[in-house]
């Protein structure tokens, strides 16, 4: 292979401290660290340990991606820390970096957390198979490597909550069950042996549910296993029409809505949409609608612009449909 | 240096609620002299809303839309996030998958149409980035923003999967620190803001499900510039704008603080600095007053 080289780098550390048993509010120590190409996030966090400061608390285990303890932020950005190279970090960030736990404010000590809320909302989605076993089987229980391929990586997932903390729907809404459950619903949902009648269900209740997803891609980018929750979620959606588990509520009908829309004209009929979804709630737009109107942002339905080839379209989703609702 | 064509894949909101947008998309274009095929027989992309309810009827009806781009033998550039992101998502299943692409392709043949692969598909400010240069831009500047300080608010579709922005674009973004609209900023002779919130989410895509939710995150967005002094905020993303213009007023009283930011879609920021008129970029046309000019 290569001549690799080593290269090293001085970097500043900015290490959120914090005890809830001694300590009234978190600081920061900092620690100025030459740090080499070969590095990982977790052997900074030894250092500041074994050369720095033997109170200094986090979690880890394996060392090998696996156990899913060692996640925390930096700058921001959750991170795994056993597996995130330090040289990705200063590329990304630079050379000030700062070291937190996954929430700060779930903080117990340091880098530790109080992962209730993450490990609560994973349990609402009966993270587990459900089915009638045989107890004697006569022979195995087969499952054929295209049935497994549905799964498309969602038992990569090692709860290691960085997706879960990154979520900006989990910090504003309470309920909101986030990336790592729905993963772990999708992974149970898509496997064949699998009989749970609730967990579609639980999944596709207001709130909780994977209709509050801001759709922004941030569990995405942030999962250590590439398990990739956001398309979880969406497949999530998608079966919710597919099992007839779907509510008819503003939700799925502003997903309805488009299919509609683009039937009709091609492109989107803004207003038509909103006044699909909303149905008579619509009336809380009003004022909004009219200030719009009056800064001419609003297509009245006589102008509303359509495709050309509009026939094509319709053609298409006549033959190319495979969901009704 | 050889004339810029693309085919324009407007998508659904410049014809629509941001028509300040469209105006200025083409405003630019001819600063620029930068052609634009409009592809008018496009389908809405589905906003990744129709991609939650049938997922293969979007790929087929994307398929299509960038069918059309292919006959053009050009780009397409795109002028919306969302539509970035659900038509290049279409592109890279296609193209990663042959028995997908075929099963699309049949149906595409139903119309006498063919997804090939063969036309690259990329957002205007990437487009302007890459192929007609930030340098010549500067060159051109004959208002410069000077005395404004501008938060670029870049929309999450254009920088998340940043796997997917990489493939589609030359410029490579760095999904935590991204940087080309601050460049742009400086290229316009203004003062780049930097805030925290300048590659989050602004929460348009559950203004109807989980309005309190949507209406913090953009809040938070406002108030973020605000607290860095910013004059006015600027994004490439119609959604973006639609979101941060007309919602302030949700907004605030979601986050318990008034705020409130002028926001120009990057097309009206670089029309300005070009020394466009605020008719031609449809200054006229936003909910929260565009007072600086
Ligand atoms: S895409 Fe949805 S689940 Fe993932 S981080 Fe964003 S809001 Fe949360
Ligand atoms: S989905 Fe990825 S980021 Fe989220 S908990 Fe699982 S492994 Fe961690
Ligand atoms: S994302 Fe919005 S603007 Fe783009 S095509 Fe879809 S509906 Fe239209
Ligand atoms: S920032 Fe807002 S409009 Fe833009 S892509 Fe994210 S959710 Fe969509
Ligand atoms: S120590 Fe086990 S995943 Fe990092």
């Amino acid at each position: 292979m290569s001549t690799h080289t080593i290269t090293t780098q001085k970097v500043n550390f900015k290490v959120f401290r914090f005890n809830a048993e001694d300590d009234y509010l978190p600081y920061y120590e900092n620690y100025s660290m030459d740090v080499t190409s070969e590095e990982v996030v977790l052997d900074i966090l030894n250092r500041i340990k074994w050369d720095h400061d033997g109170s200094f608390s986090y979690r880890r285990s394996c060392r090998h991606g696996i156990c899913g303890a060692c996640a925390i932020k930096v700058n921001g950005r959750s991170t795994l820390a056993c597996k995130e190279s330090m040289t990705t970090m200063i590329e990304y960030f630079g050379n000030e970096l700062t070291i937190e736990p996954l929430s700060t404010k779930r903080a117990v000590k340091d880098m530790i957390i109080d992962k209730a809320d993450f490990w609560d909302k994973h349990a609402k989605v009966n993270p587990y198979l459900v089915a009638d076993i045989d107890e004697a089987p006569t022979c195995e229980n087969l499952v054929s490597p295209h049935e497994a391929e549905e799964l498309d990586e969602a038992d990569l997932c090692i709860q290691c909550g960085a997706c879960h903390y990154a979520c900006p729907v989990v910090e504003i809404n309470e309920d909101f069950f986030g990336p790592a459950a729905f993963a772990a619903a999708y992974r149970f949902e898509s496997d064949v042996r699998d009989s749970d009648a609730d967990r579609l269900i639980a999944v596709n209740e207001e709130k909780q549910g994977v209709w509050d997803c801001a759709k922004c891609f941030e569990c995405a980018e942030v999962c250590p296993k590439d398990v990739n929750p956001i398309s979880k979620i969406t497949k999530l959606h998608q079966m919710a029409f597919k099992k007839g588990v779907a509510k008819n509520n503003v939700a799925t009908r502003h997903a309805v809505g488009f299919f509609h829309s683009i039937k009709k004209r091609g492109v989107l009929d803004e207003g038509g949409l909103v006044l699909y979804s909303e149905g008579p709630s619509i009336v809380k737009h009003i004022p909004v609608a009219l200030q719009m109107f009056r800064k001419g942002k609003i297509t009245m339905p006589w102008n509303m612009p359509k495709s050309d080839n509009l026939d094509e379209i319709q053609k298409l989703i006549k033959s190319s449909s495979t969901v009704k609702f | 240096m050889k004339k810029l064509k693309y085919a324009l894949f407007t998508g659904c909101t410049a014809k629509q609620s941001t028509p300040e947008q469209m105006m200025s998309t083409m405003a630019v274009a001819r600063k620029l002299n930068i052609e634009l095929i409009e592809l008018t027989e496009a389908s809405c992309c589905g906003a990744s809303h129709l991609q939650d309810y049938d997922d293969f009827l979007s790929l087929v009806l994307n398929a299509r839309n960038i069918a059309y781009a292919e006959k053009h033998e050009l780009t397409m550039v795109t002028i919306c996030n969302t539509c970035q992101l659900n038509t290049a998502m279409t592109k890279h299943r296609l193209d990663n998958n042959a028995e997908l692409k075929a099963r699309v392709n049949e149906k595409l043949a139903e119309v006498g149409l063919e997804y090939k692969g063969t036309s690259l598909v990329t957002h205007f400010l990437y487009a302007i980035i890459d192929d007609f240069g930030l340098d010549k831009i500067k060159e051109m500047v004959v208002k410069p923003l000077s005395q404004f300080n501008i938060a670029p608010f870049y929309g999450c579709h254009n920088i998340r999967p940043s796997e997917l922005h990489n493939e589609s674009h030359k410029t490579a973004e760095n999904p935590y620190n991204p940087t080309s609209l601050d460049d742009l900023i400086i290229a316009c002779g203004g003062k780049n803001v930097e805030y925290e919130q300048k590659n989050k989410c602004c929460g348009f895509h559950i203004e109807l499900q989980a309005p309190h939710t949507a209406a913090v995150l953009t809040g938070n967005a406002i108030a973020g510039a605000t607290d860095q002094n910013a004059d006015m905020m600027v994004t490439p993303c119609p959604l973006c704008h639609l979101k941060l213009d007309t919602q302030a007023h949700h907004a605030s009283k979601a986050i318990g603080r008034e705020v409130s930011l002028p926001v120009l879609h990057m097309q009206q920021m670089i029309g300005l600095a070009l020394g466009c008129t605020p008719a031609e970029l449809g200054l006229k046309h936003h909910v929260t007053e565009v007072n600086f000019i």
